[in-house]
């Protein structure tokens, strides 16, 4: 064996332009690499396709964000293609008054935030319910749980549309806020289970040396269980913000309802971005001559406008988005 | 295999258990109320015709499956926006499946700022909402901008039928969109590579194996159970977003007030009948997923096939070993 690495160490000294076409084979390995260690060449191709997928990512983004800042001839002249001549922010303005932007943001954290907390609440208990105790039926019950949540929510949608309405529920928050306070909150069901993989987790020992210590059973669920769950209480907050945040399906059904835009009633970013066209022409025959007529980027900085909160969360809360995936134990333990 | 023993819970254990259903109470009401009733509600309703009358409130009259019949006999839009939706979804979901796994492998390399490229291939996920993705979509900002998007629409639409035609072009115009709902996908592979046992690979490179061999071999089989979860993943997700038609089309009947097409019984007619092919398109795609064994469970098999069948032969040769040897000692007692 010692013998063999060495004869082919000599026949082939590493390093060395000692035998024909030593440079060429050196080549390969820088390029291709090895089985040791991986080529340049390959790295060199992983890096391009990233940065080249991740500028494609990043595109629309980058397209909406410059065309938001440019004037109506920065848009009509052709020469001017991602930087815009001057820095013009009217068209935030113009969407931000057709937006009636502070009121609707203030309702979107409103509609965003309260059945979040709640939901965060109702799924701690409920994934604890699951995790700590064998009661019976409970294999069932779990059935149901993902069977709730497959189910296509336009099947149950008109009905719960019509009991919302004889409840007399309808068009105002409380239509978010009692189905997240019944565990059927947007998306609940995910967050459930995410609580129950979490609780499993957590050592009996500790139940129990708190039992004996006297704690009965929603002492030893909000001091011992609750604490230890901090990052899955996190991810499904974040999750759940923004999952609500981003419904404009069911916003507009039961919170905004038909009716929606005025004084009164809640209206969220998204579902006013949704009907921004209508809203801006609105505003702009109110404003009396004030606002330019609607164009491709004041819609632009509308949209850029609806989603800014989020990207601003987004940045701020990085490594818990990105890494929650890994927590929520989706991919199996 | 020995079986486990079960230990039964004592009493005081069993009622502690019972405390399972105060935790769970308030989802078990919203489970009732909210879904399993509903449910039932629904299917009742698609069999009415409901009126909302300004006296009486609504109206309902028992009208059979007539609802389910002018869905499929009379509604204009139903039928083709479900071809639609049908196409494009089953051109979708292997583009985002096949993609999200490649980002993933090329992440899951050694590489500088995984973070950061992380970061962005999850920002759609973030602010990737219904109406800022109809708003981008109709800027056209969602096609890559040096593809030229018409050639190749044109060149589909001169060779397939209307409907897949106008799917693929789809699929080419927004490909951005179909990126960007890859985000959740991507984290998913990463999260399941990231746990694939790296000695795995060192055995394989030792035993000769190239990267193609290891990935098709090692990555894959491991990965496989992801592929479906994300497959179903994707079917539902774009299933149930603002920006597909079928579902806006079934909210504008709920509310519409045409006598043969409209209101919630037509609309929960029509919800049914939707949900029923997306139930049909995920349990066809779990189908081709989960079918197909993998090459270790091919070969094991193979091997005790053929392990089988050599014994079947040792046992056939065995037996005429002792057939001729007892005819020979019949013969040698007979000579004697």
């Amino acid at each position: 064996m010692q013998d063999a690495i060495q004869k082919k160490q000599v026949k082939r000294p590493k390093n060395r332009l000692s035998y024909k076409g030593a440079w060429k084979d050196r080549l390969r390995k820088f390029v291709f690499g090895s089985k040791e260690k991986e080529g340049a060449g390959k790295q060199v191709v992983v890096y391009v396709l990233l940065i080249s997928i991740g500028f494609v990512y990043l595109y629309p983004l980058l397209y909406m964000i410059s065309k938001s800042f440019m004037t109506v001839s920065d848009l009509l002249d052709s020469s001017v293609q991602w930087l815009p001549t001057t820095g013009y922010i009217d068209n935030y303005k113009n969407a931000a008054r057709a937006m009636n932007f502070w009121k609707t943001f203030k309702d979107s954290v409103i509609v965003a935030g309260i059945p979040t907390l709640i939901n965060v609440v109702i799924c701690a208990t409920v994934g604890y319910g699951f995790a700590r105790y064998n009661f019976p039926g409970k294999k069932v019950l779990m059935g149901l749980l993902i069977f709730s949540f497959i189910i296509p929510p336009q099947i149950t949608m008109m009905p719960t549309y019509v009991f919302y309405t004889d409840l007399g529920i309808i068009n105002s928050l409380k239509a978010f806020v009692i189905p997240a306070i019944l565990g059927q909150g947007l998306k609940a069901q995910i967050f459930i289970l995410i609580f129950w993989q979490f609780f499993r987790q957590v050592p009996q020992a500790l139940i129990e040396a708190a039992k004996i210590d006297g704690a009965g059973h929603f002492k030893s669920f909000a001091r011992i269980s609750i604490p230890s769950a901090a990052p899955a209480i996190l991810v499904v907050f974040l999750f759940s913000i923004v999952w609500y945040w981003n419904e404009s399906y069911l916003t507009q059904l039961y919170v905004v309802g038909a009716t929606g835009g005025s004084e009164s009633t809640l209206s969220t970013l998204v579902v006013s971005l949704k009907t921004f066209e209508s809203s801006y022409s609105a505003a702009a025959s109110q404003s009396g001559g004030m606002m330019v007529s609607i164009n491709e980027n004041i819609k632009m900085a509308g949209t850029m406008l609806s989603i800014l909160p989020l990207l601003i969360m987004y940045f701020v809360l990085q490594r818990q988005f990105v890494e929650s995936v890994d927590r929520t134990g989706i991919t199996g333990e | 295999m020995k079986k486990q023993k079960k230990v039964k819970p004592g009493r005081l254990k069993r009622r502690e258990n019972m405390m399972g259903y105060v935790f769970i109470l308030p989802w078990l009401l919203g489970l009732l109320g909210l879904v399993l009733f509903p449910f039932a509600e629904s299917f009742k309703y698609s069999l009415n015709r409901i009126i909302i009358n300004p006296v009486l409130g609504r109206v309902m009259e028992f009208r059979g499956l007539e609802n389910y019949r002018n869905i499929f006999l009379e509604d204009p839009d139903f039928l083709v926006q479900l071809q639609g939706y049908l196409a494009q979804t089953i051109l979708a979901v292997p583009v985002i499946v096949a993609f999200a796994l490649i980002i993933a492998i090329l992440l899951n390399g050694k590489i500088r700022m995984r973070g950061f490229f992380r970061l962005i291939f999850f920002l759609p996920v973030i602010i990737a909402s219904g109406p800022v993705m109809s708003q981008l979509m109709d800027q056209g900002a969602a096609s890559i901008p040096m593809m030229n998007v018409s050639m190749i629409t044109g060149f589909f639409a001169d060779y397939l039928p209307k409907v897949i035609a106008n799917a693929v072009s789809n699929v080419f115009s927004n490909i951005i969109m179909l990126l960007w709902y890859s985000g959740v996908q991507i984290l998913i592979f990463l999260a399941a590579l990231q746990k694939i046992d790296s000695s795995l690979y060192e055995a394989a490179k030792i035993d000769g194996g190239s990267g193609w061999e290891c990935f098709w071999k090692i990555t894959m089989p491991t990965i496989k159970p992801m592929v479906l979860l994300n497959a179903v993943y994707t079917i539902i997700f774009m299933s149930n977003t603002d920006t597909n038609s079928i579902i806006n089309l079934i909210s504008q009947r709920m509310f519409s007030t045409s006598a043969s097409a409209g209101g919630y019984g037509y609309a929960s007619a029509m919800a049914w009948c939707y949900s029923v092919v997306v139930t049909l398109l995920v349990i066809v795609m779990a189908a081709l997923l989960v079918g197909r064994k993998d090459i270790y469970e091919r070969r094991a098999k193979k091997y005790r096939r053929e392990q089988k069948k050599q014994q079947k032969l040792a046992k056939k040769f065995r037996r005429r070993g002792e057939r001729n040897a007892r005819r020979n000692t019949k013969k040698a007692s007979k000579a004697a």
